[in-house]
This record gives structure tokens, C-alpha cells and sequence, in this order.
């Protein structure tokens, strides 16, 4: 079995689609890695339920609009037990990110009537994007293209809010809370705001992500954060540079996960791993890009002023 | 404007390291008044002034301030009356937003924030005429980062935050004593400016005893949570720093000389 570059070549679109879809997923974590400066773990469960309620719903006769609609709501959901356990209980966010996930595993059986997966079939049911929809169909049916118009409408949309006044003290939250209180600004409540419509988005990404498959699984959010995170600091080392508005560091991330699903691509047609080693080989490259900025500091510094301001 | 009576705060309490920060305080501030407040470390000066921004409840005692008694009042919803500006220059602003979000979250202190556009047009035109008075050329870099900006710079900016909104009281706890000395002057210079320009009742806090002395119409020292001498109008005017380090010595017994006041 010798490296076929062509073979390598046809796995690329499915690549590019998959991180796509997991690029909304990752402007979700961004919104609380990045925006609110809190580690949520609760994206796990979510990036199952997202897809369990799409499926579900979509199987027992619901369209795919209202489907995804309430596959996002089940995710701001999530967000809220998350946000209410961080700020009204008292727990720390990267704990009570656990427990909601942990909790969200019995929650996402309930939803598939007890069974570990179910799927969806192409033919029967009017989906929106699909791996078998890489090639061969009409440009504005190929899952890349309605996934690259999803990720633009989102990150448009995302873009007008963080510039509202109810936006900004999201920000304001995020980059400094005890200013925020200052302020007047109910962190609390802007916290509990952020993480809703974290997990919104990443149950989103978890209902096309669904559709993408066929089938949802229970096990279908683990790890999730680790790529959520891959992407965003990919997109960071990758697109950091570049100085660009907000609207432009979120497309840095969708792009950061289409880097990160090439990379694993060509890992894997190297024929060093198995698809066993997937968990490891994410965990490894997100290291290596957790890694470099700091390395990058420590070794290859230039002399620069030390009142260097951190990036935002 | 600003009402306390006897407020307690002890933190910790019931283990070793229980420390009574605030003994049955009571100060009341005029309309207008602008007092200054010295004090050895863990005097409560500093707790004081939480106290008064709802950092954390007192254990007894109330608080009100402009008529309406905010002692059950969380943080946040306190904000709307009051203006502060703190000794670290990161912790009155936010250093991943722009000069212009920062002020335009500091204009909507107290109000409800909704889906309206975080800065508006005239806001920008009015920001950059604000922040001409303070003299440090920040009105060409609205939209600059905050992160960007120089300790003075930030205390500045986080001064104009404060009182954009024309607080019923602001605090600054020692809102300069981390910056060089000329430009804590000069920060000092625009505090004076903006406080008689608005006639704003205010509470300083300050480890150096001139700036006690000069600024303000009236001077308060704490020792132990408490207030042991206040005094105001032309007495005030006339005190010198010598005559502060010996009513000091008077009640601490000479623990002056470990203390980090500034002597000059």
C-alpha cells in the first residue's frame, strides 16, 4: 500500500466539510474560551444533544428548520444549568461545565428513547448537508457551500451583537469583570448569556454535524472541546497576524477547524495511525498548537518592549 | 450625599486569620464635599470604600447614599450612583476593548443594556472632545486597545469612565500611587479639574500626606477601622505633614515609621 497522493486528494472535501461544521462549533467555544475567558466543558454533552434532538424531531415528522431551531434551544439550555451552577452556586465554571456534560450523557440517552445512536436516512428525510453531497451535486447543495453560507450568516449575526450595547458588556465580562460590576453590568447574568449561546451554537454544529453522519451517536461530543479548542488556537497561530476585526478572528476559527481536520487527514493517510488513534493524535495537535505561541515566546524572541500588550 | 453609620466588617471571621477591617464606622459626606482619606496599611481605608461600592455586604451598620439606602444593594446595581477609580491601572478598564467601547460602557453605567448599537456616531464626536481635556492625545486612537495604553494613560481614561456619567459619588482608592510621580501629578491635576468642573462629591483615598493636605475640603485618617480625626475647611488648609505624623503617633504609639506613607 504505497502513498497514493490521489487518494489523499478525494479525502480533502470531506475534510474541508467536516471542519466546517465543526467551525460553528468552535466560534461557540470561542464565544467562552476566548470572549468570556471561561473554560466550558459542558460543549461535550452538547455536541451530542444538538444532534439528538435534530434527529429525533427530524424522524418523528418535524422539518429540519424547526428541528435545528430546537436542537440550538436544547443547547442554550444546557448553557443555562451551566451558567446557573457557575454563578448562582458558586462553582467553579471548568466544574460545573463537567457536571452539566456528565449529566447531559443520561439526557442524551432519554432523548434517543434509551437506544446509543439512531440514524437518519437521506433518502426518507429532507436534510441539509450530507457526506454523500461532497461531489456530484448542484454547487448550492454541496455540504461545503451551505456549510460555509451557515458559518457566514452565523459569524454576520455574531458580529452585529457583539457591537450592541448587551454585546459589549458580554465583552466588558470577559476582559474584566470586576470593571463590569463597576459598571453596572450584571456579570452574572452576562455570563449565564454567554454560555447559553455558546452551547446554542455548538448544538447547532452538533444537529448538522448529525445530518453530515447519517446518525447521531451518544458518544458523539467526546473530545468535542478538544477540538473546539484545536480550531481556536489554530486559527489564532495560523491568522494571528493578521490584524483583523472581530468578524474576521471568527472566520479565523472555522478556518483553524478546516486546518485541523486536513492535518488529521493527512495523518492518517500517512499510515502512521489508526482511526484508534484519533482521541490521541487530536490531543497531540492541539498540544503541538498550545505549544507553539509559548515556545515561540520563550525561544525566538525578539527584543521587544516589555510593555507589550497582550493580544486580544 | 453619602451617609455611613456604624458599619462593622470583619473578614474571615472565626479563624486565625480574622481581621476586624471596618469597627463601627460612621462618616457623613455633604453635597460637594471632597474628602480625603489617610491611613496606615489594613487601616480599612481601602475596605471602606468597597464597602460604600457593595464589593461585599457589611456585617451591620447602613449605608445610603443621596437619600437611598443601598446597604442590601449588590455591586453591579450600586454602580449607577457611583464612579471609581482603583490603584491598579488594569482593574478600571478593559484592556481587550477599545478606548471608545470602554467609554461607551461607562456611558451606559446604570442603564439598561440592550440589543441598541453598543456606540452610536455622536458618542464617538463627544468622546474625542472628552478626552481632549486630559491632554494625553488619546482622542486620535478611539479605537485603539486599552491593553495599549500606559499605566497614567489608563488612570486617566478610567477617570473620565468614572465620571462621564455624573456619579453621586466617586471613589478613588489611591488611584495614583502606582504611577511615576510625574504623571501621578499630573493624573492628580485632572481629578481636581473634573471634580470642581462637576462639583462631584468625592472620597480619595491617598498614601501621600500633601496631596491630603492640598486636594479636597476636608481630611479624614483611619487607624483600625475606624476614623480618628476628621477635619475640614481652613484648619484643613492649614495643617502641615508634621502636624499629621504627630496626631498619628498620638494614637498608633509611632508605628509610622514601618509604614509605607509617603513623607514628602
Amino acid at each position: 500500500m504505497g502513498l497514493e497522493i490521489s487518494s489523499l486528494i478525494n479525502a480533502l472535501p470531506g475534510a474541508c466539510a467536516q471542519g466546517l461544521i465543526w467551525g460553528i462549533m468552535a466560534i461557540g467555544v470561542y464565544i467562552t474560551y476566548k470572549i468570556l475567558d471561561l473554560a466550558d466543558l459542558t460543549v461535550d454533552g452538547t455536541m451530542c444533544t444538538g444532534g439528538a434532538v435534530c434527529i429525533v424531531m427530524m424522524t418523528t415528522g418535524h422539518s429540519v428548520g424547526v428541528s435545528m431551531f430546537w436542537a440550538f434551544l436544547a443547547g442554550m439550555a444546557a448553557g443555562l444549568v451551566t451558567g446557573f451552577l457557575h454563578t448562582a452556586m458558586g462553582i467553579p465554571a471548568i466544574l460545573a461545565g463537567i457536571l452539566t456534560q456528565l449529566s447531559l450523557y443520561s439526557i442524551n440517552l432519554r432523548i434517543l428513547g434509551g437506544k446509543a445512536n439512531q440514524a437518519i436516512s437521506l433518502e426518507k428525510y429532507d436534510l441539509l448537508v450530507s457526506l454523500r453531497w461532497i461531489r456530484g451535486v448542484p454547487f448550492y447543495q454541496n455540504t461545503i457551500f451551505v456549510a460555509a453560507v451557515a458559518i457566514v450568516i452565523l459569524v454576520a449575526i455574531l458580529y452585529w451583537f457583539f457591537g450592541t450595547e448587551l454585546g459589549c458588556s458580554v465583552r466588558a465580562t470577559g476582559s474584566n469583570p470586576n470593571m463590569s460590576r463597576a459598571q453596572g453590568i450584571n456579570t452574572d447574568f452576562t455570563k449565564i448569556l454567554g454560555l447559553m449561546l455558546s452551547n446554542g451554537i455548538v448544538a447547532l454544529s452538533s444537529a448538522f454535524l448529525a445530518q453530515y453522519n447519517g446518525f447521531v451517536d451518544i458518544n458523539m461530543g467526546r473530545g468535542a472541546i478538544v477540538v473546539g479548542l484545536a480550531a481556536v488556537i489554530i486559527g489564532e497561530v495560523v491568522l494571528g497576524r493578521i490584524h483583523g476585526n472581530f468578524a474576521f478572528r471568527l472566520l479565523a476559527v472555522a478556518f483553524g477547524a478546516i486546518v485541523y481536520y486536513v492535518v488529521m487527514q493527512i495523518v492518517m493517510w500517512l499510515g502512521l495511525l489508526s482511526t484508534n488513534d484519533n482521541k490521541l493524535l487530536s490531543a497531540i495537535i492541539v498540544a503541538v498548537f498550545l505549544a507553539i505561541p509559548y515556545l515561540k515566546e520563550k525561544y525566538f524572541r525578539k527584543a521587544a518592549g516589555k510593555g507589550d500588550a497582550q493580544n486580544a | 450625599m453619602l451617609e455611613l453609620k456604624n458599619i462593622s466588617k470583619t473578614f474571615n471571621a472565626g479563624t486565625v486569620n480574622e481581621k476586624r477591617a471596618l469597627c463601627n464606622l460612621s462618616l457623613s459626606l455633604k453635597d460637594g464635599d471632597f474628602v480625603t482619606v489617610i491611613g496606615g496599611n489594613g487601616a480599612g481605608k481601602s475596605t471602606m470604600l468597597n464597602a460604600v461600592a457593595g464589593v461585599f455586604p457589611v456585617d451591620a451598620g447602613s449605608i445610603s447614599i443621596d437619600g437611598v439606602d443601598v446597604t442590601k444593594l449588590v455591586e453591579h446595581k450600586r454602580a449607577k450612583y457611583l464612579g471609581r477609580v482603583f490603584q491598579d491601572p488594569m482593574t478600571g478598564t478593559a484592556a481587550s476593548m477599545q478606548i471608545e467601547e470602554n467609554l461607551a460602557l461607562a456611558a451606559r453605567r446604570g442603564m439598561r443594556r440592550t440589543l441598541k448599537s453598543g456606540i452610536t456616531k455622536t458618542e464617538r464626536d463627544q468622546y474625542r472632545e472628552l478626552l481632549k481635556i486630559l491632554d494625553l492625545g488619546l482622542e486620535d486612537r478611539l479605537t485603539a486597545k486599552v491593553g495599549l495604553l500606559s499605566g497614567g494613560q489608563r488612570q486617566a481614561l478610567t477617570l473620565l469612565m468614572a465620571t462621564l456619567k455624573k456619579p453621586k459619588l466617586l471613589l478613588l482608592d489611591e488611584h495614583t500611587a502606582a504611577l511615576d510621580p510625574k504623571t501621578a501629578a499630573k493624573v492628580l491635576e485632572v481629578t481636581d479639574r473634573i471634580v470642581s468642573r462637576d462639583s462631584l462629591t468625592t472620597l480619595m483615598i491617598t498614601h501621600n500626606m500633601k496631596d491630603a493636605i492640598v486636594h479636597g475640603n476636608r481630611l479624614v485618617m483611619m487607624y483600625e477601622g475606624q476614623i480618628i480625626y476628621d477635619v475640614a475647611g481652613e484648619e484643613k488648609k492649614g495643617l502641615k505633614v508634621s502636624d499629621l505624623l504627630h496626631k498619628f503617633e498620638e494614637v498608633s504609639g509611632g508605628a509610622f515609621a514601618n509604614d509605607r506613607m509617603i513623607l514628602n
